[in-house]
């Protein structure tokens, strides 16, 4: 088998587990289109004056939070379950390259955030009339597969501070929970102070969700590629790579 | 032919702690060799060393021909490990879980023929978290075997196993000989190293006290066979020269190597002083006064 049809199979079988984990796919695929229907169901879904519906603006948070929940939550809690299990040490007994193992899990965290973009769209055109703009596709698909990218590699990076299999989803959701409040994720950036709005830019969610806003975005035309929003992400992506595969561990902490 | 290991005086120190004091030890290709040892002896440090998980800090080591500590990832391919705790992966069937890992090997054997060998089959479709104690185990096995290793590691294969679930590891693992694997093993029992095993290391204290087949431990020891009885309090005392003394319980007590002169001489006497011998037993050294005789004595030089 090369180097790429060992990966295939590798992210397959990712992928055949996360669809048997019940509390990974909730979170993952479930809980963010409850979110959606509760959002449109307080705040209704009115036309607005340039005839685009209000559920507009909540679809790129959505998907932002279904997108994080794939690649960095999934991955922190997956990772250091394993760890802890011994299951990754009984990896390391094996010739696989550790870099094809950790990059397969990355690879199955943007195949999900890629199913989950779709079926949120199809969702949001079906119920709630969010039309995609088709001209500012590309914007769309470069956001995610640098989203998804990222947020794995921190979610890796994640994995080195979490002590033990308990800890990870407080951990993980301690750290996510609120960068969500603060990135625009929950409450649009035009409802809360500058101050919580300039915090919020220095982490890599607010920039997905900004540069996700782009390709629903109904009023502009001709929106330029979002270079800075895609460099605040990639460069977060690139250091907690470094940082995480450098420090991961693949024995347990006991 | 070149051995399967080679170590040469390895130390492992954890700053003032010496896990490992100076280990010697060759394992030939094909040969079960099992490493015993109370624990805190040192076998896990040595076989994770051995496996290429921890460093040591002085001492050579070889494993198929390559130090562990800078071997390349082909190495691996060629050596199979059951670790102490591993769990599978719950998600997953035994023969799913076990076709993942084939595909990291470039000679892999086929999964469902593995899952034969370790009597699986019946449960191949299971998903892992319904397995037994005893089927996680060897679904361990199967993990280990599916690479086509020619290198075998079994950290502790049966501890915390029932009596039943441990008879069947060990059949599981004489089958390992006949696919003509080397095997390392851990054990702290002392039959458990005799039933599986083609020879013996003893390791206590970081050392190794003993080593050979089952039978020249028990030479090494110098373990005497033992004559015992409890003498009624009124009859008349045994006289010196039978060589006797008391146990502290109640009993008399002769320890020889030269049973039938012993008793002889024994049994004469009580015959002419019309003595009865209440609770006559001559018992030869079983293994376990060996193992406990080795490890002891070790501990007591430490």
């Amino acid at each position: 088998m090369n180097a790429f049809a060992r990966l295939r199979h590798q992210v397959s079988f990712d992928l055949l587990i996360f669809r048997r984990n019940p509390a990974a796919a909730f979170f993952t695929t479930v809980l963010p289109l409850i979110f959606l229907v509760i959002f449109t169901s307080i705040f209704g879904n009115n036309t607005l004056e340039n005839g685009a519906k209000v559920a507009t603006l909540y679809v790129p948070g959505i998907l932002t939070l279904a997108i994080v929940s794939a690649t960095a939550v999934n991955l922190a809690i997956t990772m250091t379950t394993r760890r802890e299990r011994g299951m990754l040490k009984r990896v390391r007994a094996t010739p696989i390259s550790p870099w094809t193992f950790i990059v397969s899990q990355a690879i199955a965290g943007f195949v999900i955030s890629a199913f989950m973009t779709v079926l949120i769209i199809v969702i949001g055109r079906v119920l709630y009339g969010v039309e995609l703009q088709l001209d500012q596709l590309p914007i769309l698909v470069v956001s995610l597969l640098i989203g998804a990218m990222s947020l794995s590699a921190i979610g890796i990076a994640l994995t080195v501070i979490i002590p033990s299999e308990d800890a990870a989803p407080a951990v993980t959701n301690a750290i996510m929970l609120p960068l969500y409040f603060i990135s625009g994720v929950f409450v649009p950036d035009t409802e809360v102070p500058e101050w919580v709005t300039t915090v919020g830019n220095l982490f890599p969610v607010s920039h997905l969700n900004q540069a996700l806003q782009g390709s629903f975005d109904p009023i502009s035309t001709d929106i330029p590629l979002p270079w800075d929003h895609w460099l605040v992400i990639a460069g977060w992506g690139i250091v907690c790579g470094v940082l995480g595969l450098r420090n991961f561990r693949w024995t347990p902490n006991r | 032919m070149s051995p399967a290991i080679t170590v040469r005086n390895l130390v492992k120190s954890y700053g003032d702690h010496h896990a490992v004091q100076g280990i010697d030890l060759d394992v030939e290709e094909g040969e079960i060799l099992a490493f015993l040892g109370p624990n805190g002896a040192g076998k896990t440090t040595t076989i994770e060393i051995l496996e290429g998980f921890r460093e040591r800090t002085s001492g050579e080591v070889t494993v198929l021909g390559e130090d562990p500590q800078s071997a390349p990832l082909s190495w691996r391919e060629r050596i199979g490990i059951v670790l102490q705790e591993s769990e599978p992966i719950p998600e997953l069937t035994a023969l799913e879980s076990v076709t993942m890992q084939a595909a990291y090997y470039s000679d892999a054997r086929n999964p469902s023929e593995v899952l034969e060998i370790v009597g699986l089959t019946d449960s191949a479709d299971q998903r892992t978290r319904k397995l037994s104690g005893g089927q996680k185990r060897r679904l361990d096995l199967a993990l280990a075997l599916v690479g086509n290793p020619a290198l075998v590691f079994l950290d502790e294969p049966t501890t915390g196993f029932d009596p039943s679930a441990r008879r069947e590891s060990w059949d599981m693992i004489e089958r390992l000989r006949d696919l003509g694997s080397t095997v390392l093993l851990t054990t702290h029992y002392m039959d458990e190293a005799e039933q599986l095993s083609d020879r013996i290391v003893v390791i206590a204290g970081g050392k190794i006290v003993a080593r050979g087949t089952a039978d020249d431990l028990a030479r090494q020891v110098n373990a005497v066979t033992q004559i015992t009885w409890r003498p009624n309090p009124s009859d008349p005392k045994p006289p010196d020269r039978l060589g006797w003394t008391d146990d502290g319980h109640g009993r008399a007590v002769i320890g020889t190597n030269d049973v039938v002169v012993n008793l002889h001489a024994l049994t004469t006497w009580a015959s002419e002083m019309s003595v009865d011998l209440p609770e006559l037993n001559v018992a030869r050294p079983t293994l376990e006064d060996v193992y406990l005789q080795l490890t002891n004595v070790s501990e007591d030089v430490a």
